[in-house]
């Protein structure tokens, strides 16, 4: 017999913060996934606001793409703003 | 029976449904379907003793005698046990768990709401925190109750079958003594008559989603809100209070 | 030590210039410390290793929960039952993670617990001795997540990530365990002459398992030298079982229970407790499967499985049958 469906379970800990990837659990539907969310992630009350995903509905980037995806940014050092020189006396910039 | 007389029994009523169903819970912790049913199951055990606790507490200070919490978890027999039937009903199959967790979860979450208004403040105070408790409760069992009802032919017939053999233990969640009677006057206990309402309404519901008959209805059991159980209770006393009763001076 | 004695399929050493290119920059990234995530490249060695451990892991919280589980229904006072029954979830929990972060090197959680229930797989011997008085809970929540702590701190850093955010959260949580078992003790020494009869009974049983919990001796070990490198690994066995005699020994004198071994002594020129030699054939033998309680836990692991499968494939089925209905409503 096939195991449940996995999910993965994401969780804001506080108002104002953003939904934060915590862990995974198995459920047979969304129902299930969400409340075995809560039974299993929030027992601390580390949590104010669940979203659960279906483990194969989420799109990664291959870890072979690194070098494609992220390196080329790592010279575009003018989107910074510590790569700009302002004399000290100039304030509010 | 004098007013103080009838809470002290209203309490125990309160306090013992919760004690006992959530001793029942324990009893699938490490043996559960699933390891995250583990983790659901634990919570309703840890939220029904966290409300025994409250009762209870509270019914001894009512009482005046001199006895806590554990007194009367502990050194009560049977007889002076007031929880109902259904609760101390034995665990069975997972599906059994499931009807007897939702049946009584359909009557403890609109009489807790109806207790958060009650005239009583400390009745009020501790029935506001658990209603949100059992709130959850109740939907997490009305899932399951419709899973296991429209999952598969093995489960459908299990479950119908768990509801027909727990439906006669129902009808003694609404039915009214002397206690209501003494409590309603002053405001104190709940509408029974309301809460059966609703407990009705939702229990038709959930049984249509999960594809299952509603049992025949006829004659009923009652007994246990007057101390008068079945046979069960014995065994889950026996076990849960061996320990204070084998060292009766002790302290843990 | 929840997993004592991983076998990393390694048969010698290769210095560096010996591993593939690939290998050699894994082992790159691992050197400076940079974590290694479930869709990396990692050498099958690796993946199968940390299987291996993990899953042992996870399966000694899942059977873990048994010995204590055995007084859940008998716990002395509404308090204790609330504390044991949240730490008792605490091991399903944490059972759970770990069995979660195995998934993410493409084990499936069914497989893993199928190998277990036909003992194929290993877990710690330690739950292998039954529970007989309720200072037995004190004494595994002292003794026991005490020598788990110990192993599991380290744990937090080491190289896979998903088995490193696991076991951070893991000790967060399992914080509370060891105090809850001490002050169980606490209250047992204070008590009647008969309470503390009970508490010396279960410290004079759960003394030399707990010891045996770290593993044998392994600092001479292949495998530990392997996992060590990979950094799945970050102690030798014998540290960390020093570290916590020495941890434990002021702590039961605090109680004043004696520890069952005459030949515990402070070692003035270590600074550390010199302590008797641990009867390794017991640990063999229960690591094998005769312990007291082997067959009885397997057992009881099995019949809880097998009598929820319908359960479980009533949820699977309506499941389904949701995901038909909504792909027809749309």
């Amino acid at each position: 017999m096939q195991d449940w469906p996995l999910w993965e379970v994401f969780i804001r800990s506080r108002r104002g913060l953003a939904h934060k990837h915590v862990g995974s659990l198995h459920a047979c539907d969304a129902p299930m996934a969400l409340a075995n969310a809560r039974d299993i992630y929030t027992r601390r009350s580390e949590g104010v606001s669940i979203w659960v995903v279906r483990s194969t509905d989420i799109i990664a980037s291959a870890p072979g793409d690194k070098p494609i995806l992220f390196d080329p940014s790592e010279d575009k050092v003018y989107r910074h703003p510590t790569f700009y020189e302002i004399p000290d006396e100039v304030d509010n910039l | 029976m004098n007013r103080q007389q009838a809470l002290f029994e209203y309490l125990l009523r309160l306090g013992d449904n919760a004690l006992i169903l959530g001793q029942r819970l324990t009893e699938w912790i490490g043996h559960a379907p699933a390891l995250e049913e583990e983790m659901g199951s634990a919570n309703i055990a840890l939220d029904l003793i966290g409300q025994a606790r409250g009762w209870l507490a509270y019914a001894g200070t009512v009482e005046g005698a001199g006895r806590d919490e554990d007194d009367l978890a502990f050194q009560r027999d049977v007889m002076n046990f007031r929880n109902v039937l259904l609760v101390e009903q034995p665990n069975g199959h997972y599906g059994d768990t499931i009807a007897r967790q939702y049946l009584f979860d359909a009557f403890h979450y609109p009489l807790l709401t109806a207790l958060s208004a009650c005239t009583d403040q400390s009745i009020a105070g501790i029935a506001a925190k658990a209603s949100k408790e059992a709130a959850y409760h109740r939907r997490r069992s009305a899932e399951w109750v419709i899973r296991l009802g429209d999952g598969t032919a093995e489960s459908h017939a299990k479950l119908q079958q768990s509801f027909d053999t727990l439906w006669p233990y129902t009808g003694e969640l609404f039915a009214l003594d002397e206690v209501d009677h003494t409590l309603r006057r002053t405001g104190v206990a709940a509408d029974l008559t309301a809460v059966r309402r609703e407990w009705h309404e939702h229990v038709t519901r959930t049984l249509a989603g999960a594809t299952l008959v509603p049992p025949q209805e006829g004659w009923m059991q009652s007994g246990g809100k007057q101390g008068r159980h079945s046979e069960q209770l014995g065994y889950v006393l026996a076990e849960m209070q061996f320990l204070p009763r084998a060292y009766r001076d002790a302290r843990w | 030590m929840y997993s004592q004695f991983v076998d990393t399929g390694v048969e010698r050493m290769r210095c560096a210039e010996e591993l593939p290119e690939l290998e050699r920059a894994f082992q790159d990234k691992i050197d400076s410390d940079i974590k290694i995530e479930p869709k990396d490249w990692m050498p099958e060695a690796y993946r199968q290793t940390l299987v291996r451990q993990i899953s042992q892991h996870a399966h000694s919280e899942i059977v873990g929960m048994l010995p204590e589980g055995n007084w859940l229904t008998r716990a002395p006072s509404l308090r204790r039952k609330l504390i044991l029954l949240a730490k008792v979830q605490d091991e399903a929990g944490h059972g759970l993670y770990l069995y979660s972060a195995a998934e993410t090197l493409g084990a499936s959680r069914e497989a893993l617990i199928e190998a277990l229930h036909a003992g194929k797989a290993k877990y710690s011997s330690i739950f292998n001795y039954p529970t007989l008085s309720w200072a037995d809970v004190g004494a595994i929540g002292w003794l026991v997540d005490g020598a788990a702590l110990i192993n599991q701190i380290p744990l937090c850093r080491c190289s896979y990530g998903p088995y490193a955010r696991a076991m951070v959260r893991i000790c967060k949580e399992e914080s509370f365990h060891q105090r809850q078992g001490y002050e169980i003790m606490l209250a047992l020494c204070a008590g009647s002459a008969v309470q503390k009869r009970m508490a010396q009974d279960a410290l004079d049983r759960w003394w030399w398992p707990s010891l045996m919990m770290f593993g044998p001796p392994d600092a001479e070990s292949i495998h530990t030298q392997q996992a060590m490198r990979w950094k799945i690994k970050r102690h030798t066995n014998d540290e960390l079982r020093q570290k916590f005699v020495d941890q434990s020994v002021p702590q039961a004198d605090y109680l004043e229970l004696t520890l069952p071994d005459p030949a515990l002594k402070r070692n003035e020129q270590t600074g550390h407790y010199d302590f008797g030699a641990i009867d390794w054939s017991e640990f063999w033998s229960v690591l094998k499967g005769d312990g007291p309680c082997n067959r009885q836990r397997i057992a009881t692991r099995r019949q809880a499985y097998d009598e929820g499968r319908w359960v479980r494939e009533a949820a699977l089925a309506y499941g389904a049958k949701q995901d038909r209905r909504r792909a027809e409503f749309s």
